[in-house]
């Protein structure tokens, strides 16, 4: 496995042969976090590295810069790039190396630049310090990878300061600083995963038309395999620092042989609880006209803008917008944490008081939170089982060995095993910690569970797995929940009815069901069509007038606007969409929407543009 | 997480913080503010001291209705609060008053003093800063090396010597047993350049021990942090040599903690050089101050109080307006 045909062969241009990249563990004796890893990219090709967080990829891509970050070595092994040894460079000649032969991309753009000094200067520093061509010619170059990276404003944004713009923005500039010095090999690391879904749209394209049109060589590092399905030749899936599996996109999708990425497969693959209709019930939870906001009662900077919806007994609610949409805001308000500024929450027809510390144990005890880091929600100096035994005896009085029964059968309604109990937070895994979160919040016996992004912090897998024991608890429990994610597929695997939340005004509410059929809100559209799919060539079926309306950002003045969508609206009326407040509007599929545009525009201009999502088989209607 | 901080960033973008201007002018407001409380605590401090004024002047034989009489005349019967506002109406007109002892107008006594503290003081900081700033950043550059731990543990061993301890070995060694150095720090008028380094030798040398440990460390602490960044991280993988990383990536962001560092350092060579002064006899302020305080000198007393308060705050602030000039978030929206 380590050597297959390909890798053995030197027609590689980049080449790794049993890289082995040790970390100093706490014992002083060296740990592997990358072993016996070998894979060549030929010239001018995208390979990818896919694995979750843990499985060794950056430290693997970090080694191709010679790198590696304080606390590890590379230990072991060879990396050629062109003619170049890597690992045999002195400490002068990798600094020569570096940035010149090969650049990278990191995650996060906005921790990635210096925040003191303009972007234009960062961008152009590898060509400078590598005296690889002028200022005034490195500028030059500059600008014109901003405008092939279709930045806005090429001439003049780099006279910008990183805080200035956005991180879309951002990742494609530090991509311009990545490319200026031609080099052999670019470096990517995860570099769309911190952008919200329809930004990561435009990045991906921008991307990849730089990289087909300059035929750069590339290592593409992403735990995404629908992202990688869009932009990588080959994939080399990674598990606990090892390939496990080599071969051509194709192929890794549609023949996985090796059992881990079969489960990464499946972990991606659309899910879906079966559809339920319910006899009407009167709600459990009425939020009306909700609006809420931080700062003080006069200066309130509002991120709520009277949203309304109902949660009957047993149902579940998915909440989905992007950062900065109020979703979070939201669950806060329900709990109490956050008291609302106007509008109504009621638990069973009778109003919530607005703060938790005028809420009588029982509104406490009916409405639990389950928050999305369950590194900082556990105490890490208390055992599982106290933690678990608080609750318990907040709520029921519980305590000594009934207690300790209750805590072994919650243990089991999360089906981690009882000694755990005994263990330290510290001691479990991140997605053992987020089923210890679950169980808090049910030893209270809640009848409304918010889940505020509880898989988003976890890996594919494990995020997927504790989505089925949500499904299931559900099930068992008949609980209601409202549950809050930025991620489409995840909302959709769970809920029943799916609230969309934009700049904080509830552009569109309706059953799942209704969700995937036209028409819908231009901005539920979006939306929908931005979400990367497993099919290789999805990327470059995005219509334009998506990209178009993705290359804009959400901002906090958005939510002030009569509609919130506004600005990136393709289908926006100039002096009525600015002007008027949208009217509700219920659609013949069920649910409603905010929009100035009847049904039969919005049927018939999405029906041109959008993928339909529905059939087995996507298509684009070609239009005009 | 993320939402919070993209939530707080597309704040920052429509209600942005207030223009720079309207920060430092805020700051001095505070700053003035501040002032004003330490007047307020000086004065009841120095009213809670034991002692009478007139009883050390006339001395123990003085009979009760002298003692009486020249309460009187130094205003000492009036109400506490009456006499704060006539000392703080006094100050604001750059009147401090005259010395109960003998007399002189506080300004006089003080301006000769405060001119050879301060001289002190900038002997020390032309001594220390570079020295200093050199050595933490060097630390930081070499963090986890031999010259790193050998620095903390230099710095912390003359972070626990305390200054009176070896301002006295000084003298012993270098003045008494070597005679190469006076014991007393006395300048004459027209010394020459030679006497003037071997007069302010020992004295500069015992406040740079007691300064030097704290900056450099902090100066360390500060760049280390920054060293550590994503950014910096970054410039490494862009082939960024280390000193061009330390002086052009890592140093401008650390400019704020390490100006922070650097003035309460300095704070200290007007406020804390009492011993260092009373040690070498050197005609300083504080040692105007031990003196006014043992002969209960209470205006001359609140005066160096202040001078001293108003030092530290005006350091402090300085650091602060660095430190905001430094952030390229208000510079530049």
């Amino acid at each position: 496995m380590a050597h297959d045909a390909g890798v053995s062969g030197s027609h590689w241009h980049v080449e790794v042969t049993d890289l082995l990249v040790t970390a100093q563990g706490p014992a002083g004796t060296p740990t592997p976090i990358v072993r016996d890893l070998s894979f060549g990219i030929a010239r001018g090709e995208v390979l990818a590295l896919i694995g979750e967080s843990g499985s060794g990829k950056t430290t693997a891509g970090l080694s191709l810069l010679g790198y590696a970050r304080p606390g590890c070595r590379i230990a072991g092994g060879c990396v050629r790039v062109g003619t170049t040894d890597v690992l045999a460079l002195r400490r002068s000649q990798l600094a020569d190396f570096r940035g010149a032969n090969v650049s990278y991309i990191a995650q996060s753009a906005a921790a990635a630049f210096n925040p003191a000094q303009r972007l234009l200067s960062q961008v152009i520093e590898p060509a400078l310090i590598h005296r690889l061509m002028p200022r005034r010619e490195a500028e030059e170059k500059a600008r014109e990878l901003f405008r092939a990276l279709a930045l806005p404003d090429p001439v003049r944004i780099g006279e910008r300061y990183p805080h200035q713009v956005s991180g879309g923005q951002l990742q494609r500039v530090m991509a311009a600083m990545a490319l200026i010095t031609d080099p052999e090999l670019v470096v990517l690391d995860e570099p769309s995963t911190a952008l919200d879904v329809t930004t990561q749209v435009e990045v991906l394209r921008a991307f990849k038309r730089v990289v087909r049109d300059l035929r750069t060589t590339a290592l593409y590092i992403s735990h995404d395999l629908a992202v990688v399905a869009q932009i990588a030749d080959r994939i080399v899936v990674m598990h606990d620092g090892a390939a496990q599996e080599t071969g051509t996109t194709g192929t890794i999708l549609d023949d996985a042989q090796h059992p881990y990425t079969r489960s990464l497969l499946a972990a991606a693959a659309p899910r879906g609880v079966p559809e339920t209709t319910d006899p009407p019930m009167p709600p459990l939870l009425e939020v009306t006209n909700l609006t809420a906001g931080y700062g003080h009662r006069r200066a309130l900077i509002p991120v709520l803008h009277g949203v309304s919806f109902t949660i009957a007994p047993g149902r579940v609610l998915g909440v989905i917008g992007e950062s900065g949409c109020g979703k979070s805001t939201l669950a806060r308000v329900v709990a109490g944490l956050l008291p609302q500024a106007s509008g109504q929450v009621l638990l069973d027809g009778q109003s919530l008081p607005a703060r938790v510390e005028e809420r009588t144990r029982d509104h406490l005890r009916a409405v639990q939170i389950v928050f999305q880091s369950a590194d900082t929600a556990l105490n890490p100096a208390r055992r599982i089982g106290p933690i678990l035994a608080r609750p318990l005896r907040f709520y029921h009085g519980m305590r000594g060995i009934t207690a300790r029964r209750r805590v072994a059968e919650l243990l089991d309604m999360v089906r981690l095993p009882r000694a755990v109990a005994d263990r330290f937070p510290d001691e479990l895994s991140g997605g053992q910690k987020q089923r210890i979160n679950l169980a808090r919040a049910l030893a209270a016996e809640p009848r409304l569970l918010l889940c505020d992004e509880v898989t988003s912090a976890l890996d594919t897998v494990v995020g997927a797995a504790v989505l089925d024991l949500l499904a299931e608890l559900r099930r068992e429990l008949g609980l209601a929940m409202m549950f809050i994610s930025h991620d489409l597929s995840t909302v959709r695997a769970i809920c029943d009815d799916i609230m969309i939340l934009y700049a904080g005004q509830r552009v569109e509410l309706g059953s799942r069901a209704a969700l995937r059929q036209l028409p819908r809100h231009p901005y539920t559209d979006l939306l929908l069509s931005s979400v990367p799919q497993l099919r290789p060539g999805w990327l470059d079926e995005v219509g334009s007038v998506h990209l178009r309306e993705a290359s804009g950002e959400p901002s906090l003045d958005d939510g002030v606007r009569p509609c919130a969508f506004f600005r990136r609206c393709a289908l926006r009326i100039e002096g009525v969409c600015d002007r008027a407040t949208p009217p509700l509007r219920h659609l013949s599929k069920g649910g409603m929407i905010l929009c100035h545009r009847d049904e039969a525009e919005l049927s018939r201009v999405e029906a041109c543009e959008t993928v339909d999502l529905a059939s087995d088989a996507p298509t684009i209607h070609g239009c005009e | 997480m993320a939402d919070a901080i993209a939530l707080l960033a597309a704040g920052r973008r429509r209600f942005a913080a207030p223009p720079l201007a309207v920060l430092v002018l805020r700051r001095i407001a505070v700053s003035l503010l501040l002032l004003f409380a330490v007047s307020v605590l000086v004065f009841a401090g120095t009213e809670m001291l034991p002692g009478d004024v007139a009883q050390m002047i006339l001395g123990q034989g003085a009979t009760p209705q002298a003692l009486a009489g020249l309460r009187a005349a130094l205003h000492l019967n009036e109400p506490a609060w009456l006499r704060y506002l006539h000392w703080l109406w006094g100050l604001l007109h750059g009147n401090a008053g005259h010395s109960l002892v003998n007399g002189m107008s506080i300004a006089t006594l003080v301006g000769r003093r405060l001119v050879n503290s301060l001289w002190l003081a900038l002997f020390t900081t032309v001594v220390t800063v570079p020295l200093a700033l050199t050595v933490g950043i060097t630390a930081a550059i070499w963090r986890g090396t031999a010259y790193d731990r050998v620095v903390n543990m230099l710095t912390i061993a003359t972070v626990s010597v305390p200054e009176f301890l070896f301002a006295t070995v000084a003298v012993l060694i270098f003045a008494v047993r070597l005679r190469w150095l006076p014991a007393l720090s006395l300048v004459m008028r027209g010394a020459s350049f030679a006497e003037l380094l071997r007069a302010y030798a020992l004295p500069v040398a015992t406040l740079s021990l007691a300064i030097f440990a704290q900056m450099a460390r902090m100066t360390r602490a500060a760049l280390v942090n920054t060293l550590s960044s994503s950014y910096v991280e970054m410039a490494v993988l862009k082939g960024v040599r280390p000193v061009r990383l330390v002086l052009r990536h890592a140093l401008p962001n650390a400019l704020g903690p390490v100006a922070n560092a650097v003035a309460l350092s300095l704070s200290f060579l007007l406020g804390g050089v009492v011993i260092v002064e009373t040690v070498f006899s050197y005609p300083g302020l504080a040692k105007l101050m031990v003196d006014a305080v043992s002969t209960r000198d209470m205006p001359l007393v609140q005066a160096c109080a202040m001078i001293f308060c108003t030092a530290y705050l005006l350091l402090v602030l300085v650091a602060d307006i660095i430190a905001l000039l430094a952030n390229p978030r208000l510079r530049h929206r």
